[in-house]
């Protein structure tokens, strides 16, 4: 049926579309420029009558490719969903009549605009088919949880609970990771007031008692490879390798303490009694309830000094640019641990900024106030030895006081390093110099762990996909991805178990996960016109794309997120989706008449990302902000998808100009595909000559960062690139 | 009876703050001061202390008893609870200065200048004579707090006030004589014994623990 092309096209004249544009004109577009079979308008079309006519053309006249004349496509998805035939949307009402004012010296240009999307929406369906599930999906219903931290037993003990299986993989040879190597944890019950038990011994008796839940201790992951449902796992444990598969995979690999002996000025590595905050623990569980012990001569403590951000959110060479986030409520805990003991031992906790994060923080810090630990502002100089211990050298930053105090034990708050495997993409940053070694040891083309974004944390969506890595049905949890303490850790296990549960099920259906959730396309090349440039498996930012042995490349459906970057990489255009391919755009582009120069029109194509510019866009007119009718929109799914062919097609038709709006790039990037707008931009820098070797302006072709909060600048946006393009004149490429 | 000012607290050993804690009205808030600033903002008075009341308590923290008990800050309060109403851990601000004063000038760490603890006793001995203030000799005794020469130049500058309000019978020249009571000032000087007994025995019971 698929092969059968019968276009269908419905008009509403609802929402004012009726009133407003010559609908006998746009049915007249349909069936002339569109050459749709089926051509029907209707007062209501979202209403059950209009879906009905749809449907019962789909079902007696054999209607295969609908075209929705009507609102944006993201509104009424719901009335506007036919599984079994292809769907294109020609926007009238939030593209057209809601940003066009009423006025009759508009009309004219109104019309023009809505005529030309009905011929689009056309051009468009005409090329798409329906797309199936991958052909290769495998459910597999098994979890590999990489590490036995805290983070990695409450994603094992998560997942069991939700009915899957769990395999850990633990390189030391006990469950528990730094929690179990604590005295007690922070409060995380009110009323905030004491040190708690952490919990782990009960965690670990749970995971013992699981049949669902395998544990490997004292192994390590050497080799991962395939894609989500069907991922080979080569664990290797005292020289012997078993292999697994599983359905979706949870790094859990946590942080390694940062180096004491960076910190020589502090005494870190030199003084005895200079301790960082694991060393207390160690000290702590060492005492079992009794007087903590200065570690040099083995005195009972009675005065301690917590150094807060000891090497942290410092440039310094060797120092942690961030804030770990959990040492400060960590020293209030260390502090109680004397105070409970004994009120009278000395505790002061020298903070920059005291930050205790999570619902109880501050009424722990209060706690650890009123158990009479001193909190002062300082900043530390230097710690050296003095006659009977260490003497800390401080500045009190409240009382502008240089501070010389002698006292039994230091305890310098460090921060998390994180243990994210290698840095398969850029150059290691300073602090993290230490050589790495690969977590995951994945056999994918782009390198063996997941990419990293800054500071040796792995890469994920801060704001709308925390958990997913850039290696889809992987996912980061814990201290890997950002400085946290157990709270969140554990929080931050519990969501990555959800999501790895989320796409093992998707992958088992054959779609993706994540972002475009069930969506069935998934990227196919046309092996006879591939040059083998590799463009596509060194750009798609998921490395869903190896090399097969005659290196073609070889596409990972299930590891795939449907971006289409692949598709805007390929120079000879051979990647496409079933519903969203170069054709599919490209005729949509050279569907327009373009009015010649004299008619004082000009042409300007929208490439406007689907996430971000298009919502902006649609909110613009819900607002009902005015905007140019010369302009011509087209969504793509991803900036990076834009393959410079239709700048080459949208040029050589004669438009005037062409914009291109994406998600912000960079370190702050919003884009949903993370690097899709980053290799737009960069695709879009490097065209410059050609447009210059045409003889055309630069300016005709820009690319603009727009965020879905864009709706008043959008517009501007707009309306200031038209007021340029009427300035440098008509492309001279029209007319031809 | 051991002699408070002559133990001298170690920096940041947390001694003075016990001193407080034990002495001070409202002196157990001190501990739970973030150092946030809002009091130091807040006050009207502010750049006439010392130190304001954010950094008090941050010294009486590092133990430095001297600097604090001889300041001159917590004489400069006016009461305006201005720092009270906007401080984010509810410390009684405005109390814990006025608890400090009295500490202060109990032990004799108060300072000479300002005249605030000079008319502050002033204002003391005036009212416990007869049970209500005598405000001409309150002035009066303001006027020449600081000698006779001070004090003439001041009242002939308040002059037309002062003839202005016994004109209307805001002020008596007979006060002078002595002035209006209360009815049972036996009783009212009993009730000064007995609320002298209370404050000392606290005292005593402070110094036996040694703070």
């Amino acid at each position: 049926m698929a092969d059968i092309i019968k276009i269908g096209a419905y008009l509403c004249k609802g929402c004012g579309l009726g009133e407003r544009l010559n609908i006998g004109a746009l049915e007249n577009a349909a069936k002339r420029a569109g050459k749709a079979s089926v051509v029907r308008s209707h007062g209501f079309l979202c209403n059950q009558e209009g879906v009905e006519l749809i449907k019962a053309d789909i079902e007696k006249e054999g209607v295969t490719r609908v075209v929705i004349a009507a609102c944006s496509r993201r509104a009424k998805t719901e009335a506007f969903r036919f599984d079994e035939v292809a769907v294109s949307r020609a926007n009238l009402r939030e593209g057209v009549i809601w940003i066009r004012p009423d006025t009759k010296e508009a009309k004219e240009t109104t019309q023009e605009m809505a005529e030309d999307y009905v011929r689009m929406a056309c051009a468009e369906v005409r090329r798409m088919t329906l797309p199936t599930a991958n052909p290769k999906a495998a459910l597999n219903r098994r979890i590999l949880v990489v590490g036995g931290g805290i983070s990695g037993m409450t994603a094992a003990l998560e997942a069991s609970q939700a009915g899957y299986g769990v395999t850990i993989v633990e390189k030391t040879d006990r469950l528990g990771g730094w929690a179990g190597r604590l005295y007690k944890r922070v409060a995380d019950r009110y009323p905030f007031a004491d040190p708690a038990d952490t919990g782990v011994a009960d965690m670990v008796k749970a995971i013992q008692s699981d049949a669902k839940i395998t544990v490997h201790l004292n192994a390590l992951v050497s080799r991962t490879s395939g894609a989500p449902g069907r991922f080979e796992v080569e664990i290797t444990s005292g020289g012997a390798a078993t292999n697994e598969t599983f359905g979706s995979i949870i790094q859990a690999s946590g942080f390694t303490r940062y180096d004491l002996a960076n910190l020589p000025e502090m005494g870190g590595g030199t003084l005895k009694d200079v301790v960082d905050q694991a060393g207390l623990e160690e000290l702590a569980l060492a005492a079992a309830g009794g007087p903590i012990k200065r570690p040099s001569d083995g005195r009972e403590v009675r005065s301690v000094i917590f150094v807060q951000c000891a090497g942290q959110r410092s440039e310094k060479p060797g120092h942690l640019p961030y804030c770990s986030g959990f040492c400060c409520t960590t020293s209030i805990k260390q502090a109680m641990y004397f105070k409970d003991r004994n009120p009278e031992i000395d505790t002061v906790v020298l903070f920059s900024d005291l930050r205790t994060p999570g619902a109880g923080g501050e009424d722990f810090y209060r706690n650890g106030q009123r158990k009479g630990v001193t909190f002062a502002k300082g900043s530390v100089r230097a710690v050296v030895q003095g006659e009977a211990g260490p003497v800390v050298q401080f500045q009190d930053e409240i009382l502008n006081d240089s501070v010389s105090m002698p006292v039994d034990l230091v305890v310098l708050a460090t921060g998390q390093v994180a243990n994210a495997g290698v840095n398969i993409e850029n150059a290691p940053e300073s602090a993290e110099s230490v050589q790495k070694v690969s977590i995951l040891n994945l056999t994918y083309r782009q390198g063996p762990d997941v990419p990293q974004l800054k500071h040796g944390f792995s890469d994920s969506h801060f704001i709308c996909f925390p958990y997913e890595t850039r290696r889809t049905g992987i996912y980061t949890a814990g201290p890997v991805r950002r400085p946290m303490d157990i709270a969140q850790a554990m929080e931050d296990a519990t969501g990555a178990t959800l999501k790895a549960i989320q796409t093992l099920e998707n992958a088992g259906l054959g779609r993706a996960a994540h972002p475009r959730v069930g969506d069935l396309s998934f990227p196919t090349f046309r092996r006879e016109g591939c040059t083998q440039c590799k463009r596509c498996t060194v750009e798609c930012p998921f490395g869903a794309i190896d090399e097969d042995e005659q290196r073609y490349p070889q596409f990972n459906e299930a590891r795939c997120r449907r971006c289409g970057t692949c598709m805007g990489a390929c120079p000879v255009r051979v990647i496409s989706f079933e519903n969203y391919s170069v054709e599919t755009v490209g005729q949509q582009v050279k569907s327009l008449e373009i009015p010649d120069e004299f008619s004082g029109k000009p042409r300007v194509l929208i490439f406007a990302c689907e996430n971000d510019a298009y919502p902006a866009l649609d909110m613009a007119a819900q607002n009902r902000l005015e905007y140019s009718a010369y302009v011509r929109v087209i969504p793509v799914r991803c900036l990076g998808s834009v393959n410079t062919i239709w700048l080459n097609d949208a040029l050589n038709n004669g438009y005037d100009g062409v914009m291109l709006m994406g998600c912000q790039k960079g370190e702050n990037y919003q884009c949903h595909f993370v690097k899709g707008s980053e290799m737009a931009y960069y695709r879009m820098s490097k065209i410059g000559d050609t447009l210059k070797g045409m003889n055309l302006d630069t300016e005709r072709v820009t690319t603009y960062e727009v965020a879905i909060t864009d709706i008043h600048r959008i517009p501007k946006l707009i309306n200031d690139y038209i007021a340029m393009i009427e300035k440098i004149g008509p492309s001279p490429f029209k007319g031809f | 009876m051991s002699n408070p000012n002559q133990t001298i607290p170690g920096q940041y050993r947390g001694n003075f703050l016990r001193e407080v804690e034990a002495n001070v009205e409202e002196g157990e808030w001190v501990k739970m001061c973030m150092q946030c600033g809002v009091c130091a903002g807040s006050c009207p008075l502010g750049p006439y202390w010392d130190y304001p009341p954010q950094q008090i308590f941050m010294m009486i923290r590092a133990g430095k008893r001297e600097e604090v008990l001889s300041s001159t800050s917590m004489w400069m309060c006016t009461s305006c609870y201005n720092c009270m109403v906007r401080c984010p851990r509810e410390l009684p601000i405005t109390h814990i200065m006025h608890g400090l004063a009295t500490y202060a000038k109990r032990i004799g760490k108060a300072p000479q200048t300002p005249i605030t603890p000079r008319f502050a006793q002033k204002f003391w001995d005036n009212l416990t004579v007869t049970g209500r203030v005598n405000e001409l000799k309150l002035g009066l005794a303001l006027y020449f707090i600081n000698g006779i020469g001070e004090g003439i130049q001041t009242a002939m500058k308040m002059q037309d006030i002062g003839l202005g309000m016994l004109k209307t019978k805001r002020m008596s020249p007979f006060e002078i004589l002595g002035g209006h009571g209360i009815k049972d000032k036996a009783g009212f000087r009993a009730m000064l014994k007995k609320a002298e007994e209370i404050e000392l025995a606290k005292i005593a019971k402070n110094q036996v623990a040694g703070v």
